[in-house]
C-alpha cells in the first residue's frame, strides 16, 4: 500500500519534471508542427561551433536578414569569435554608417561603423520598422535561438517549411504566408532564402537548406557566445567535485566507523 | 585541523596516519577548489569587454596640415596631437637639457622618423587643468608651445615645462602608428 | 562534552573572554549534541543555508553590473552575459541557484512533515522556517522581474494585479505596490532594492531559525526525544562530514544544470524585452510557484454563486488569491492541526499512505499550474486543490484521533544501537 502511494508520487513527480519542459512546446506550437531535430555541431556536452559554418551564417544574415532584423546585442568585435580577423571585421564594419558625435554647430553626423559598434539596426525605430513591414515588427535575431522552443532546430525548420500554396481550407490573412512550422501557421515574412541566393566564399553550395542551417548556427552563437567557455569550464568543475565529493564520501565513511 | 583528529581518532591510533592523510588531501582539494572559485568573482570586478573596447582609439592624420591641432577625447581625457612646423621641431630640439625642470630630449617625446607628430596628454601637471594652445586664437605661452591660464604653466614646441609651477612635462600616453596616416592611442 | 573548551591561543582566549564567539562557535557546531539517528533527508536544512551564500556572493556582484531602469535594464544583463569576465557564469550560477533553493527548501519541508519536525516544542522553529519560505517567494518574485523580459513584466504585472481583489482599497493598493498605473520604471526600481535587501532578512531569520533549532535540537527520524548522552553525537566530525559528502553531490547536481543546461528551468519569453502592449500567449511562472498557480486558477467562476455568498464581495479572483494565500496560511496551524502522540509517519501506518498522496497531490497540482486552465486540466486541478485543503484540515486533526499508531522504541540509542538498548535500559532503572 505505502509502496503505491510512493511509486504514486515519484511517478507524478517524473511526469510534472518532464512536462513542464514540454508545456511551452505544446503551446507555442499550437498549430505548427513540432521542429524536427537536426544534427548540430555544437549540440551536446563536448560540442563546439563550427567557424567556417558562423561565418557562412553571418553572410546569410548580413546580405538576407539585416535588411529587415536587427541583431542589436552583437558588436563588430564580438565577430572575432567566430573567427574573422580583425582587420577583416573592420572593413565590413566600415560599409556601414552609423551616427557619430554632433560636429561643432550641433548638427547629427554620420561616420563608418568601428569595432565598437553595434551592428547596425535596418530601421531607427520599432515604428518605422512596422509601418515598413505591413504593420508586423521583425523581432530582433540576437537571442532569437533562446527565445524560441526549439532554437537552432526551429529556425531552420521556419526558414525551410514554407509552402508556396497554403493547403485546402485554409484562408491565409492578407500578405500572410504559409508556413508549417509558425505559430498559427501564418507568418507575414516572405520565404527569405532562395536558392544560390549568396555566394559563399568558401565554394559551399548555397542551397536554401544551406543557408538555413548556416544562420541557424550563427544565430544559436549569438544568442549563446559564451557556450564554449561555458561547456568547457563546467567538464573541469564537474569533473573536480567528482573527485571531491568520492574524497568526501570516503571521510565521511571513516568518520562514521566507529559508531556503526 | 588538529581538533578533528584529537576528537575523532579517540581509540584508533592505527587508523589515525589513514585518516590523517584522507582527511588532509580532502581539506587541501576542497580548499583549492573554494580558492580557484574565487578567481570569477575578482575578475568579474575588471574591466569588461566593451570598457575595453573603448580603451584604445584610432586616429586618421591624413587631413591635418603642418601647424595643425586636435584635441580627441581618450579614455575621457583631452589627448593633444599637434603637427609640428620644421622650425617649431627645430626649437625643440636646439633646447639644452640643463635649461629644463624635467630634463627630457625631444627625440624621446616623439616616435623615431615621426618628428612631426606630437601625442600628448593634454592634462596640465600642475593640477589638472586643460592647456590653452590648440586653438589657432589661443596664447600659446613663452615658449611657442601650451600656456596652463590657472597658474600660468608654460610649455614648449614639445610640450615640456619651462617656466611655472607644474613640476613635470606633459605626459605621453602610450601610443603607435599603425600605417603611416593612423595613429592608435592606448 | 559540553563544558567550554579551554582556548590555549592567548588572542583567542583574550577575545573569547570579552565577546566569547569562539565558545559559542564551539558550541553550536562542534560539540553540539546531534540525535545519532539523522538521515540523508536532514543534510537540506544546511544545504539551503549554503544555496543562500551562494546567491547572496552571485547577486551581490550582478548588482556591480545591472543597471534597474527600464531603457538598460535588460541589455545590461545581456551585457554582463556577454562582456563581463564570467558574467555568464555568475548569472546561471544566480538564476539557477534560486531553483536550487526553492527545491531544497522544499524537500527540507517536506522532510518536517513526514517526521512531524514541527510539533511541540519546535512550533516557532516551524514558524519562522515558514516566514523564511515567504520572504523567499517575496525575493524570487522581485528577482525574476530584474532582467526586464516579457515573462518579467507581465508576471509582475498579474501577481501585483492580485491585491485589486482587496475590497474597497484594491486598486490604490495596487498602485501603491507599482508607483504608478503600470509596471513601469518606478516598479523596477523598488524591486531591486527589495531583491536587495530581502536576502539579508531571510539570512536574519535563519539566524533566528538556527537559534530555536539549538534549543530543543534537532528532531529525528524516530521522533522520540534526546533523553541521554547516549542519544547524540557530537556535530563535528560527524554531521559536518556528512553535510559537506551531501554538499558536493549536491554541487554536483547544481552545477549541471548551471553549465550544462543553465536555461532548462527558465522560460524562453523571458528572452523577450518587455512590452507592455504585447502579452504572450500564456503567462507561467517558475516552476516553484507552479502548485500555488495552479491554486489561484482552481475557482471555478460559477462556484460563488452555487453557494449563493454575495458574489459582488467575493468574486472567482477574489476567492482564487484567498486559497492561494490560505494554502500557505494553512501551514501555520498545522502545529495543531496534528494532535497525534506520534511525530514520526515512521510509526503512523495510515498518515505515512496520505503523506505520499500529499506529495503527489503538491506534485499534480504543479503539473496543472504548468498547463492552461482548460478542461481536463481544470477539473484535475480543482480536484487536486481540494485534496491539498481536505488532507490538511480534516485528515490530520481526524488520523490524530483514530489513527492506532506502532510502539515506540524506548530512546534513540535503544533503537539504532546494540549497547544503546543496554544503555537505556539503566537509565531507566535509575
Amino acid at each position: 500500500m505505502i509502496r503505491t502511494f510512493k511509486r504514486i508520487a515519484v511517478a507524478a513527480a517524473l511526469l510534472a519534471a518532464f512536462s513542464v519542459s514540454d508545456v511551452s512546446t505544446s503551446r507555442a506550437a499550437s498549430k505548427a508542427t513540432p521542429p524536427p531535430p537536426q544534427d548540430w555541431s555544437f549540440s551536446g556536452v563536448f560540442g563546439t561551433f563550427d567557424r567556417a559554418q558562423l561565418q557562412r551564417g553571418y553572410l546569410v544574415y548580413r546580405e538576407v536578414c539585416a535588411a529587415c532584423h536587427s541583431m542589436k546585442q552583437v558588436y563588430f568585435r564580438h565577430l572575432v569569435d567566430i573567427g574573422l580577423s580583425e582587420n577583416a571585421i573592420k572593413a565590413i564594419a566600415a560599409e556601414f554608417e552609423v551616427a557619430g558625435e554632433p560636429d561643432e554647430d550641433g548638427e547629427p553626423t554620420e561616420r563608418p561603423a568601428r569595432l565598437f559598434d553595434r551592428l547596425p539596426s535596418p530601421y531607427a525605430n520599432d515604428n518605422e520598422a512596422r509601418s515598413a513591414n505591413n504593420g508586423a515588427l521583425p523581432p530582433d535575431l540576437s537571442l532569437i535561438a533562446k527565445s524560441r522552443v526549439g532554437g537552432a532546430d526551429y529556425i531552420h525548420a521556419l526558414l525551410t517549411g514554407y509552402l508556396e500554396k497554403a493547403p485546402a481550407g485554409v484562408t491565409m490573412g492578407e500578405g500572410m504566408n504559409y508556413n508549417t512550422y509558425f505559430a498559427a501557421n501564418q507568418i507575414a515574412m516572405a520565404p527569405p532564402l532562395a536558392e544560390d541566393g549568396v555566394e559563399y566564399e568558401d565554394g559551399t553550395k548555397a542551397s536554401v537548406d544551406q543557408q538555413a542551417r548556416d544562420v541557424a548556427a550563427f544565430m544559436t552563437w549569438a544568442a549563446e557566445p559564451e557556450m564554449e567557455e561555458r561547456k568547457r569550464m563546467g567538464i573541469k568543475v564537474l569533473l573536480f567535485l567528482i573527485i571531491l565529493t568520492a574524497m568526501l564520501y570516503a571521510v565521511k565513511r571513516r568518520v562514521w566507523s566507529d559508531l556503526h | 585541523m588538529a581538533d578533528t583528529s584529537t576528537t575523532t581518532a579517540e581509540g584508533h591510533e592505527h587508523e589515525e596516519d589513514r585518516r590523517d592523510f584522507l582527511l588532509t588531501s580532502t581539506i587541501v582539494v576542497g580548499a583549492a577548489g573554494v580558492a580557484l572559485a574565487a578567481w570569477p568573482f575578482i575578475d568579474f570586478m575588471n574591466p569588461s569587454a566593451d570598457v575595453l573596447a573603448l580603451a584604445s582609439l584610432e586616429f586618421d592624420l591624413s587631413s591635418m596640415e603642418p601647424g595643425q591641432a586636435v584635441t580627441v577625447t581618450w579614455r575621457n581625457k583631452p589627448v593633444f596631437i599637434r603637427r609640428r612646423t620644421a622650425a617649431e621641431i627645430d626649437e625643440a630640439k636646439k633646447v639644452p637639457l640643463s635649461d629644463l625642470k624635467d630634463p627630457q630630449a625631444d627625440a624621446d617625446r616623439v616616435k623615431e622618423g615621426k618628428d612631426e607628430w606630437l601625442v600628448m596628454i593634454g592634462i596640465c601637471t600642475h593640477l589638472g587643468c586643460i592647456p590653452a594652445g590648440q586653438k589657432v586664437t589661443d596664447s600659446k605661452g613663452e615658449f611657442g608651445g601650451w600656456f596652463c591660464p590657472c597658474h600660468g604653466s608654460h610649455y614648449d614646441t614639445s610640450g615640456r615645462i619651462r617656466k611655472g609651477p607644474a613640476p613635470r612635462n606633459l605626459e605621453i600616453p602610450p601610443y603607435a602608428f599603425t600605417n603611416d596616416t593612423t595613429v592608435r592611442i592606448g | 562534552m559540553s563544558a567550554a573548551p579551554e582556548w590555549k591561543n592567548p588572542v583567542v582566549k583574550w577575545i573569547d573572554h570579552r565577546l566569547p564567539v569562539f565558545t559559542f562557535t564551539h558550541h553550536s557546531l562542534i560539540d553540539y549534541p546531534t540525535p545519532r539517528n539523522l538521515n540523508y533527508w536532514w543534510n537540506f536544512g544546511s544545504l539551503a543555508g549554503v544555496v543562500l551564500v551562494i546567491l547572496i556572493g552571485t547577486g551581490l556582484f550582478l548588482a556591480m553590473h545591472y543597471n534597474p531602469s527600464v531603457d538598460h535594464a535588460f541589455d545590461s544583463v545581456e551585457r554582463i552575459m556577454r562582456d563581463v569576465n564570467y558574467g555568464w557564469l555568475m548569472r546561471y550560477m544566480h538564476a539557477n541557484g534560486a531553483s536550487m533553493f526553492f527545491l531544497v527548501v522544499y524537500i527540507h519541508m517536506f522532510r518536517a512533515l513526514y517526521y512531524g519536525s514541527y510539533r511541540a516544542p519546535r512550533e516557532v522553529l516551524w514558524f519562522i522556517g515558514l516566514f523564511i519560505f515567504l520572504a523567499m517567494m517575496a525575493t524570487a518574485f522581485v528577482g525574476y522581474t530584474l532582467p526586464w523580459g516579457q515573462m518579467s513584466f507581465w508576471g509582475a504585472t498579474v501577481i501585483t494585479n492580485l491585491f485589486s481583489v482587496v475590497p474597497f482599497f484594491g486598486d490604490a493598493i495596487v498602485q501603491w505596490l507599482l508607483g504608478g498605473f503600470a509596471v513601469d520604471n518606478p516598479t523596477l526600481n523598488r524591486f531591486f532594492a527589495f531583491h536587495f535587501l530581502l536576502p539579508f532578512v531571510i539570512f536574519g531569520l535563519v539566524f533566528l531559525h538556527l537559534w530555536a533549532l539549538h534549543v530543543h535540537k534537532s528532531n529525528n527520524p524516530l521522533g522520540v526525544d534526546i533523553k541521554t548522552d547516549g542519544d547524540t553525537i557530537p556535530f563535528h566530525p560527524y554531521y559536518t562530514a556528512k553535510d559537506a559528502f551531501g554538499l558536493g553531490v549536491f554541487l554536483i547536481f547544481y552545477f549541471a544544470f548551471a553549465f550544462f543546461a543553465p536555461n532548462y528551468l527558465g522560460h524562453p519569453d523571458n528572452y523577450i524585452p518587455a512590452n507592455a502592449l504585447v502579452t504572450p500567449p500564456e503567462i507561467v511562472p517558475e516552476w516553484y510557484f507552479l502548485p500555488f498557480y495552479a491554486i489561484l486558477r482552481a475557482v471555478p467562476d460559477n462556484f460563488i454563486d452555487i453557494w449563493g455568498i454575495l458574489p459582488i464581495l467575493v468574486t472567482a479572483k477574489t476567492a482564487g488569491v484567498i486559497l492561494m494565500f490560505a494554502s500557505i496560511i494553512v501551514l501555520f496551524f498545522l502545529p495543531w492541526l496534528d494532535r497525534s502522540p506520534v511525530r514520526s509517519a515512521k510509526f503512523r501506518p495510515i498518515y505515512k499512505q496520505l503523506y505520499w498522496l500529499f506529495l503527489a497531490d503538491c506534485i499534480v497540482l504543479g503539473w496543472v499550474g504548468a498547463n492552461p486552465p482548460e478542461g481536463t486540466m481544470l477539473v484535475i486541478g480543482r480536484i487536486a486543490t481540494l485534496y491539498y485543503f481536505v488532507h490538511l484540515l480534516v485528515f490530520m486533526p481526524l488520523l490524530s484521533r483514530y489513527e492506532k499508531t506502532r510502539p515506540l522504541p524506548d530512546s534513540i540509542s535503544a533503537a539504532v544501537t546494540p549497547q544503546g538498548s543496554s544503555q537505556s535500559a539503566q537509565a531507566q532503572g535509575a
